[in-house]
């Protein structure tokens, strides 16, 4: 069978499997439709974090990422998994013990303020929103890519998929396609990357493989690929160019940022005990290391492939570079999507792929008679293209096929859950028209999904020019809004309504602001982008760390001169702090 | 539960916490970043310490310390009395 026809296959199936649980699984309560009626198992739920989490950007993105970082790609790796700590011990059981829907419900509650429930409202939905166009926008390409449409076809297909499920389904559908989706999506990342750890090194574990020696030498695979990349110029795979102390700033800020992402927070709104939140987040964390400890293998191990397949002997020696002509198979049919691209500077009718952007080398590579690099390759790539390099058969590419639009669904549906529920519950209900009836709440919810997936959609189509920025974005702003003030929500009796209204603007408007300077977004950047013009050296990445202090400190000073939260609240604190007395996730 | 009890649990939940917390900090933080070079000049199983720290070492003990979280704090919570259902 063709590869055409077998991705139809695999994707089709993987389709058919979640609108068979949509339907299965349709919502019928409003504590169904935001909370899938608290009654899921917390491995199930764990389960379906890791695919809520893992987006197109895990999947596809970050291997490749890591394969041109190396140890620079650590921030990711580091970042987004050792949020799930924080979430485990600081945020999840206490909020599940709160027992309510939303994420600016605790907000609202907690700081006795309508006020600060709305601004937590607008944090969430520009969080959920910058990410989520990200994830439309993958749907898009991967269909491109894989089923030969064009990205509006395969956007309009990846919306109705995502329109059946959750707003039939609500988070109940959610939950148990994503548990679908995780299951796909994993055995797409890992089967390839065993196949090629295999290969490489004889062992298949790419955990261990990744310190292993390469097949028929004694070289380590590290030790190997520093030497080969350092050869053509490169920096060494194991260092990085970027400062400690902007590494530690991105580290913190995607790790806080994780930890305040609404759409992670309120998975654990869904299981039926405060012991369930805690032991919940350590299975999802097992179910992203999963991903999360295979990638830095994967990046290596293609990066190695990739260096050695175009720099077929010493550098430099006449012979020592590969003949476009007789380039493999997998390099001419990933030139047609312009993923890699190739142009033969110096015609010589072989590739030169080397870092001529080192003074130094470029010098030597010069007197090789190299006129430049001479090959483009997007990150992307690594994870796409890896089971063709690997000569795996067919259905494995079908499979990775399938597994990159799980990935890609699995998160736009969890985003666009939580952005209907902000709007239904803590916008419509709470604010502008608090006498609907549960019926009408339902609706609302499924009416707000079906919008929001429309805006998704045109956004995914018109990417706006930050959309590339939605890493630093998204969290960012998670880190310096809403992460703090529920922490100190749980964690002081003292922080009142004016202390965490004020810490979150801070922290919100000084985030924001700092990247608009010097990314650019909706005006032109007003600072170049350089480490000599960031405050103390970090990037707009990391900069939501120091935003997060600024939010701690703001509430902290402004309660201190303001009146002390009111009683009812405090003991409202002293309750959620013991798991005793939880009951599920009712409305009130 | 009583006041005092209630307080002595919570100081007891706080200190586990921080204590984890400050290993989650340099395993990650620590190790992974701040000693990186240090490190990386052991090597062990083909890997320099402080790259295994960053891209493999951590995200095992984040997981392994979520765990301990879970197990220490469901004996505390029977041991105060404040477990769900019992």
């Amino acid at each position: 069978m063709d590869l055409t026809t077998l991705t139809y296959i695999a994707v089709g199936l993987s389709f058919a499997l979640y609108i068979g649980i949509a339907i299965w699984a349709k919502a019928s309560t409003t504590g169904e439709f935001y909370v899938a009626g608290s009654g899921v198992n917390p491995v199930v739920n764990g389960m379906a974090t890791a695919a809520d989490w893992m987006s197109a950007a895990s999947f596809i993105s970050m291997a490749g990422l890591i394969a041109f970082l190396g140890y620079g790609g650590s921030v990711y790796l580091m970042g987004w998994t050792g949020g799930y700590c924080l979430l485990a011990m600081l945020l999840a059981p206490y909020l599940r013990k709160y027992g309510k829907f939303t994420v600016p419900e605790f907000i609202g509650d907690r700081f006795y303020s309508r006020t600060a429930r709305i601004v937590a409202v607008v944090c969430l939905i520009f969080i959920s929103f910058t990410y989520v166009a990200g994830q439309m926008r993958g749907v898009g390409i991967v269909f491109s890519r894989f089923l030969e449409v064009d990205i509006l076809t395969g956007l309009i297909i990846g919306m109705g998929i995502v329109f059946i499920y959750a707003v039939l389904g609500g988070m109940k559908g959610v939950t148990y396609t994503q548990v679908a989706q995780y299951c796909v999506l994993i055995v797409a990342y890992t089967v390839p990357a065993i196949f090629i750890a295999f290969q490489l090194t004889g062992n298949p574990i790419p955990q261990l493989a990744f310190g292993s020696t390469v097949n028929g030498t004694g070289d380590f695979m590290l030790e190997r690929l520093n030497q080969v990349v350092t050869e053509l110029g490169f920096l060494e795979y194991t260092t990085t160019s970027k400062s400690t102390i902007d590494i530690f700033a991105i580290t913190l800020a995607l790790m806080v940022g994780t930890a305040g992402l609404p759409h992670v927070i309120v998975r654990f709104f869904t299981v039926p005990k405060v012991r369930d939140a805690r032991s919940s987040a350590g299975w999802a964390l097992v179910f992203i290391a999963i991903l999360y400890t295979t990638a830095p293998a994967v990046g290596a191990m293609a990066r190695l492939n990739l260096t050695q397949t175009v720099q077929t002997g010493p550098v430099g020696a006449e012979d020592g570079n590969l003949v476009f002509e007789q380039r493999p198979d997998w390099m001419k049919r990933w030139e047609s999507t312009g993923l890699l691209s190739f142009e033969d500077k110096n015609g010589d009718g072989k590739i030169q792929y080397y870092n001529d952007a080192n003074a130094e080398f470029a010098a030597k590579a010069e007197q090789y008679g190299w006129k430049g690099n001479e090959l483009k390759v997007d990150n992307d790539i690594m994870v796409l293209a890896n089971p063709e390099i690997a000569q795996l058969p067919n259905w494995v590419i079908a499979l990775v096929a399938a597994g990159g639009i799980a990935a890609a669904l699995s998160t736009a549906a969890g985003l666009l859950l939580v952005i209907s529920s902000s709007i239904s519950h803590d916008l419509l209900k709470s604010t502008f028209t608090p006498d609907m009836t549960e019926k009408q709440e339902l609706l609302t919810g499924r009416i707000a999904a079906a919008v929001a997936i429309g805006i998704a959609g045109y956004l995914g189509y018109n990417p706006p020019g930050f959309v590339a920025q939605v890493v630093a974005f998204a969290f960012g702003l998670a880190a310096a809004s809403l992460f703090p003030v529920i922490i100190m929500g749980i964690f002081s009796k003292k922080i009142n309504r004016e202390g965490a209204i004020a810490g979150m603007l801070t922290g919100l408007v000084f985030t924001m602001g700092y990247i608009i300077t010097y990314k650019g977004v909706f005006i032109a950047p007003i600072l170049p982008n350089t480490a000599e013009y960031w405050l103390l050296g970090i990037s707009p990445e990391g900069i939501g760390a120091v935003g997060m202090v600024l939010n701690f400190a703001v509430a902290f000073a402004v309660s201190k001169v303001t009146a002390e939260p009111p009683q009812r609240i405090q003991d409202m604190v002293e309750h959620i702090r013991v798991p005793k007395g939880a009951g599920a996730a009712i409305d009130h | 539960m009583d006041d005092k009890s209630g307080a002595e649990y919570w100081r007891r939940n706080v200190k586990l916490v921080l204590t984890l917390l400050v290993i989650w900090f340099v395993v990650s933080y620590g190790f992974g970043i701040l000693f990186v070079d240090a490190l990386n000049t052991i090597t062990f199983a083909g890997f320099q310490l402080g790259f295994w720290f960053a891209q493999q070492g951590s995200i095992y003990v984040f997981a392994i310390l979520i765990f301990v979280y879970v197990r220490q704090m469901n004996k505390l919570d029977r041991e105060f009395n404040v477990r769900e259902d019992e």
